[in-house]
C-alpha cells in the first residue's frame, strides 16, 4: 500500500482534487473573513454553477474553459444581488439567522434545479476529457492538471485583489472593524455585497474547472459544503493561504484515506478532521486567536 | 470575608492587574475606583472566577476560590453584577430575577414570589410584567441589581451600577445600596460617581494601570495627589496645590 | 394552566379523529404531521429553549432508527423493547456530542456545523457497515400486532405517534415550569449573566441536548416500525435535520404549540402545493425553503411571535 507507485498517483490526485476544493473554499472565506457568514448557499451555488457550465456547453457547444468569462461574472452578478437583496436584509445581526437563510437559499436553489432538471446527473464530454498526462510515472488526467493550475491562479489573483485594490482594502478594513469602516465613509453594505459576488464568482472559475473532471447533479452540492467548510476552519478563518494549504491538504487526505478505507470511509477523515479542529484548535492552521 | 493576596493577570503583553492584594471585612460598603482601563473590571472577573489569576489567591468566608468556575463562587455566597448590563432580553423583569432566586429556591411559585419581593425592594414592582428588553437604563440597572440580590448574596460585587444614572437617579438608588448592607450583605462597589463613593463607601482602594495605588477612607483619598494624578494626569497634583496657594 | 388544557383538547381531537374519518388519506397525513411535530418538538427544546442551534439533528434520529432496527433484525428483539434502548442509546449519543461540543465552547454557527459533521460521519459509518445493512439499509419485516409495533390500521400508529407527541408536550411544560427550564431559558439568553447567577451552564446545556436526542431518536424508531425501511441517507441524511428545524421556525421556537403549529402550516402548504402542480419534484421543498427565508427575515420569533402580546416596543432613547 505504501509502494511509492501507488502512493504518488494517490498524492498528486489528491492535490489536484485539493486544488479545486481551495478554490471553492477560497470564496467561502472571503465570505466568512469579511461578512461573518458562515455561507450555507455554497454548495448550492456551486451547482448551480455546474449547471450553468453544462448548459452553456449544450446549447453553445462552449468548452467549459472558454465559459470562464461568462460564468465568473454571472455568478458575481448572482452573489451580489443574494447578499444586497436577500441575505442582508434577513441579517438582524445574529449568527444563527444567517444561517438559517443560507441553508432556506440552499434549499430553495437545490430544489429547483431538482423541479427544472431531474435528478440524472449529467457530465460533458470535450476532446480532452479522457487525455492524460504523465507526471514521474503517474498518469494524471488532464482536466484535472487544468483545474490545479486554475485553482493556483484564482487563488493569487484573489490575493492581489484583497492587498492591492481599494476594494481590497475596503474589504480588509470593514472584516477588522465593522462601525470604524462605516464612519470613515466605506459603503459597507455595498462591500458586503461585493464580498459576495466575488466568493460565488470564485464559484464560477470552478465549476468551470471542475465539470469537465466531475459531473452535476441537484444534490452535487452537499458533498462539497462540509468538505469547504472543513477548509476554511483547518486553513484558520478568514485566511487566503490557509485555504489553499488545508484544500490541499484535504485533498490528499481524501485521496490517500480513500486508498486505505475506500471510497466512502475516506471521507470520514475529513468530517473527523473538521470535528477535531473545531474543538481543539479552532483557530486552525493559520488563523490567529481570538 | 474576601482576602485577595497578589492577584496578577495578564493578556498578551498587557498587565491588567499586578499585584493586588485587598480585605473586605464583612458588614461594610466598600468600593474600587480608579481611571477607565484600570483593571477593576478585570479585579471583579477575577474575584468572581470569569477570569483565572496567572498568580494570588483569593479567599472567600476562610475558603480558597482561586480559579472556582463563576456558577461555583455564585453558590459560596458571592454574586456580581455586570458594567454593561445583560439582562435576559427576551424575557421578564420577574423571570429575569427569578432565575437568581432559583438558586435557593427550587419550586418555581416559590421563586417568582421571592422574585416580587427583591423587586419591591430595590423600586422594580411596577415593572414586573414588563420585557427587560423594554425597561430604561436605570431600570436595567436595578434590574441587573435586582437579579444578583435574588441569589441571596453574603457578598455582592456591583460593578459601575449608578453609571448611566442621571443625579435624580442615582440618589434615589444610594439608599437602596445602603439597606442592602444593613440587611447583612457586604457590598464592593466599582463606581466613577464620586459623589455615591464618598456617600457610600466606609473604605475604598484606587486602582491605576493594574496596580493599586491607595486605600483608605474615601475623604483622605480624594486628597492623596498619587490619586489626583491617576485620574488627572501627571503633575496635576503640583499644580492644584500651586494654584491655591496662589489663590 | 390554559396551556395543560389546550394540550388535552388537542389530544382528544386526534384521539376523536379514527372514530370519525375512513381515510387513510386524511389519517396518514395527520400521522405525517405529529411525526413532523414530534422532530421539531425535539429540535426546540435544544434551540427554542436552549439556544443551540443544531444543524445535524438526524445524527440523533439515525441513532433511534438503526437502534430499533438493528435490534429487531439482528437480534430478534421486541419492537418497544427495541424502542427504550434506542431512546436511551439517542440520549447517550446526545450526551457525548454535548459533552465534547460543550467543554470546549462551541456556540452557535460552529455548533450548528458540528452536529452536521456528526451527522456525517454518523452516515458514512451506517453506510458502510454490513451490520446496519450498508448502502442497502435494513428492512423489518411487517406485522400485524400492537405487541410488535406493528399495527393494521392507521389509527394504531396515529395513538403511538399522538403519545409521543405529548410526552414532548409534557417535557416542554416541564421547561416553562421548572428551575431546570428557568435555567436553560437563562443560558439560551445569556450564558455569563446564568453563570454569574449560579447555573451549571455545561450541565444544563447537557441535560438538553440529552432530552431532545431521545425525543429525536423516539422519532426515528416511530420511522422505522411506520415505513419498515431505513438506510443511511434517511437516517442521517439532510432532509430529517431541515424538517426538524422548519416546524419550530415557522411556528414559533421556544413556545409549546410552535412545532405544532408550524408542522400544520407547512404540510397544508405541501398539500396546497401538490395538489396545484402534482407530483413535481422538490416542488414542496422549494416552498419551504423560500418560507424560511422569509419567516427568518420577517417573523424571526415564528407565527406564535408574531401574535403575541408582548411585542418590544422601540427603545427608550438614553437620558
Amino acid at each position: 500500500m505504501l509502494e511509492f507507485s501507488i502512493l504518488f498517483p494517490s498524492v498528486l490526485n489528491g492535490l489536484t482534487t485539493g486544488a479545486v476544493y481551495a478554490l471553492i473554499a477560497l470564496g467561502l472565506t472571503l465570505i466568512y473573513g469579511v461578512l461573518h457568514i458562515i455561507n450555507f448557499a455554497h454548495g448550492a451555488a456551486l451547482m448551480i454553477a455546474l449547471y450553468g457550465v453544462y448548459f452553456l456547453h449544450l446549447t453553445l457547444g462552449l468548452d467549459p474553459y472558454v465559459s470562464l468569462p461568462v460564468m465568473v461574472p454571472a455568478m458575481f452578478v448572482l452573489g451580489y444581488g443574494l447578499q444586497r437583496l436577500v441575505i442582508g436584509r434577513a441579517s438582524h445581526g445574529k449568527d444563527e439567522n444567517i444561517l438559517l437563510v443560507t441553508l432556506g437559499l440552499a434549499m430553495v436553489m437545490e430544489n429547483l434545479a431538482l423541479f427544472l432538471w431531474r435528478s440524472d446527473t449529467r457530465t460533458v464530454e470535450t476532446p480532452y476529457t479522457f487525455s492524460t498526462v504523465n507526471i514521474a510515472g503517474a498518469m494524471i488526467a488532464v482536466p484535472k492538471l487544468a483545474a490545479f493550475a486554475g485553482a493556483l491562479v484564482a487563488a493569487a489573483v484573489l490575493l492581489v485583489l484583497v492587498s492591492r485594490t481599494d476594494l481590497g482594502r475596503a474589504i480588509r478594513a470593514i472584516a477588522k472593524e465593522r462601525q470604524g469602516a462605516k464612519l470613515v465613509g466605506i459603503d459597507v453594505e455595498h462591500v458586503f455585497a461585493m464580498s459576495f459576488g466575488i466568493g460565488l464568482a470564485c464559484l464560477g472559475a470552478a465549476a468551470c474547472f471542475l465539470l469537465p473532471a466531475y459531473y452535476v447533479n441537484p444534490l452535487v452540492g452537499n458533498g462539497f459544503i462540509l468538505i469547504a467548510f472543513t477548509i476554511v476552519v483547518l486553513g484558520g478563518m478568514g485566511s487566503f493561504a490557509g485555504a489553499l494549504a488545508g484544500g490541499l491538504i484535504i485533498g490528499v487526505v481524501e485521496s490517500v484515506g480513500g486508498l486505505w478505507l475506500g471510497e466512502s470511509l475516506g471521507q470520514i477523515g475529513i468530517f473527523l478532521i473538521f470535528i477535531v479542529v473545531l474543538l481543539f484548535r479552532p483557530q486552525g492552521l493559520f488563523g490567529a486567536r481570538t | 470575608m474576601l482576602e485577595a493576596r497578589n492577584l496578577s493577570i495578564s493578556f498578551g503583553g498587557l498587565k491588567a492587574v499586578e499585584d493586588v492584594s485587598l480585605s473586605v471585612p464583612g458588614g461594610s460598603i466598600v468600593s474600587l475606583i480608579g481611571p477607565n482601563g484600570a483593571g477593576k473590571s478585570t479585579l471583579f472577573g477575577l474575584i468572581s472566577g470569569f477570569l483565572k489569576p496567572d498568580a494570588g489567591q483569593i479567599a472567600f468566608l476562610g475558603e480558597d476560590i482561586t480559579g472556582l468556575a463563576p456558577h461555583l463562587v455564585c453558590r459560596r455566597g458571592l454574586t456580581r453584577t455586570f458594567q454593561i448590563v445583560q439582562p435576559f432580553a427576551a424575557q421578564t423583569v420577574r423571570e429575569n430575577i427569578a432565575v437568581g432566586a432559583h438558586l435557593h429556591h427550587r419550586a418555581r411559585r416559590e421563586a417568582l414570589a421571592r422574585a416580587q419581593a427583591v423587586a419591591e425592594r430595590v423600586g422594580l414592582a411596577p415593572e414586573l410584567d414588563k420585557l427587560a428588553v423594554n425597561l430604561t437604563i436605570a431600570g436595567r440597572k436595578r434590574l441587573e441589581l435586582a437579579r444578583a440580590l435574588a441569589a441571596e448574596p453574603r457578598l455582592l460585587l456591583l460593578d459601575e451600577v449608578l453609571a448611566g444614572l442621571n443625579p435624580n437617579e442615582v440618589g434615589e438608588m444610594l439608599p437602596v445600596i445602603r439597606a442592602i448592607r444593613d440587611s447583612g450583605i457586604t457590598v464592593l462597589l466599582i463606581e466613577h460617581v464620586m459623589q455615591a463613593v464618598m456617600a457610600l463607601a466606609e473604605y475604598t482602594w484606587v486602582l491605576n494601570n493594574g496596580r493599586l495605588i491607595a486605600e483608605g477612607r474615601p475623604a483622605e483619598i480624594a486628597n492623596d495627589p498619587k490619586v489626583i494624578e491617576a485620574y488627572l494626569g501627571h503633575g496635576t497634583a503640583e499644580r492644584l496645590r500651586a494654584a491655591s496657594a496662589h489663590a | 394552566m390554559k396551556e395543560l388544557v389546550a394540550i388535552c383538547a388537542f389530544a382528544a381531537a386526534v384521539a376523536l379523529l379514527p372514530l370519525v374519518v375512513n381515510s387513510g388519506f386524511v389519517l396518514n397525513l395527520v400521522i405525517m404531521t405529529l411525526y413532523a411535530t414530534l422532530l421539531g418538538q425535539a429540535w426546540n427544546i435544544l434551540a427554542g429553549f436552549g439556544g443551540q442551534f443544531s444543524f445535524g439533528h438526524a445524527v440523533f434520529f439515525g441513532t433511534g432508527a438503526y437502534a430499533a432496527a438493528v435490534l429487531q433484525v439482528r437480534f430478534g428483539w421486541n419492537a418497544w423493547a427495541a424502542l427504550a434502548a434506542a431512546v436511551v442509546l439517542g440520549g447517550a449519543v446526545g450526551a457525548f456530542i454535548g459533552a465534547l461540543s460543550f467543554r470546549y465552547g462551541l456556540r452557535g454557527s460552529y455548533f450548528a456545523l458540528v452536529t452536521l459533521a456528526f451527522a456525517e460521519v454518523f452516515r458514512v459509518l451506517a453506510n458502510t457497515f454490513d451490520f446496519t445493512g450498508a448502502g442497502v439499509g435494513l428492512m423489518i419485516p411487517l406485522g400485524t400486532s400492537a405487541a410488535d409495533f406493528q399495527f393494521a390500521s392507521s389509527a394504531g400508529f396515529l395513538y403511538v405517534i399522538l403519545g409521543f407527541t405529548l410526552a414532548a408536550f409534557g417535557v416542554t411544560l416541564w421547561l416553562k415550569h421548572s428551575r431546570y427550564g428557568a435555567w436553560l431559558q437563562a443560558v439560551r439568553d445569556n450564558e455569563e449573566s446564568a453563570a454569574a447567577l449560579g447555573v451549571d451552564v455545561f450541565r444544563v446545556k447537557l441535560g438538553a441536548i440529552m432530552i431532545s436526542a431521545a425525543l429525536m431518536a423516539a422519532g426515528g424508531v416511530f420511522y422505522v416500525q411506520y415505513f419498515h425501511y431505513i438506510d443511511p441517507h434517511i437516517a442521517y441524511g439532510p432532509a430529517v435535520s431541515v424538517e426538524a428545524l422548519l416546524a419550530p421556525i415557522v411556528g414559533g421556537m421556544g413556545t409549546s404549540f410552535g412545532p405544532l403549529l408550524g408542522a400544520v402550516v407547512l404540510h397544508a402548504l405541501g398539500e396546497f402545493t401538490r395538489n396545484l402542480m402534482g407530483d413535481a419534484p422538490g416542488v414542496s421543498l422549494v416552498i419551504y425553503g423560500a418560507v424560511l427565508v422569509a419567516m427568518v427575515t420577517f417573523l424571526p420569533r415564528g407565527i406564535i411571535g408574531a401574535f403575541a402580546a408582548r411585542r418590544p416596543a422601540r427603545r427608550v432613547p438614553r437620558a
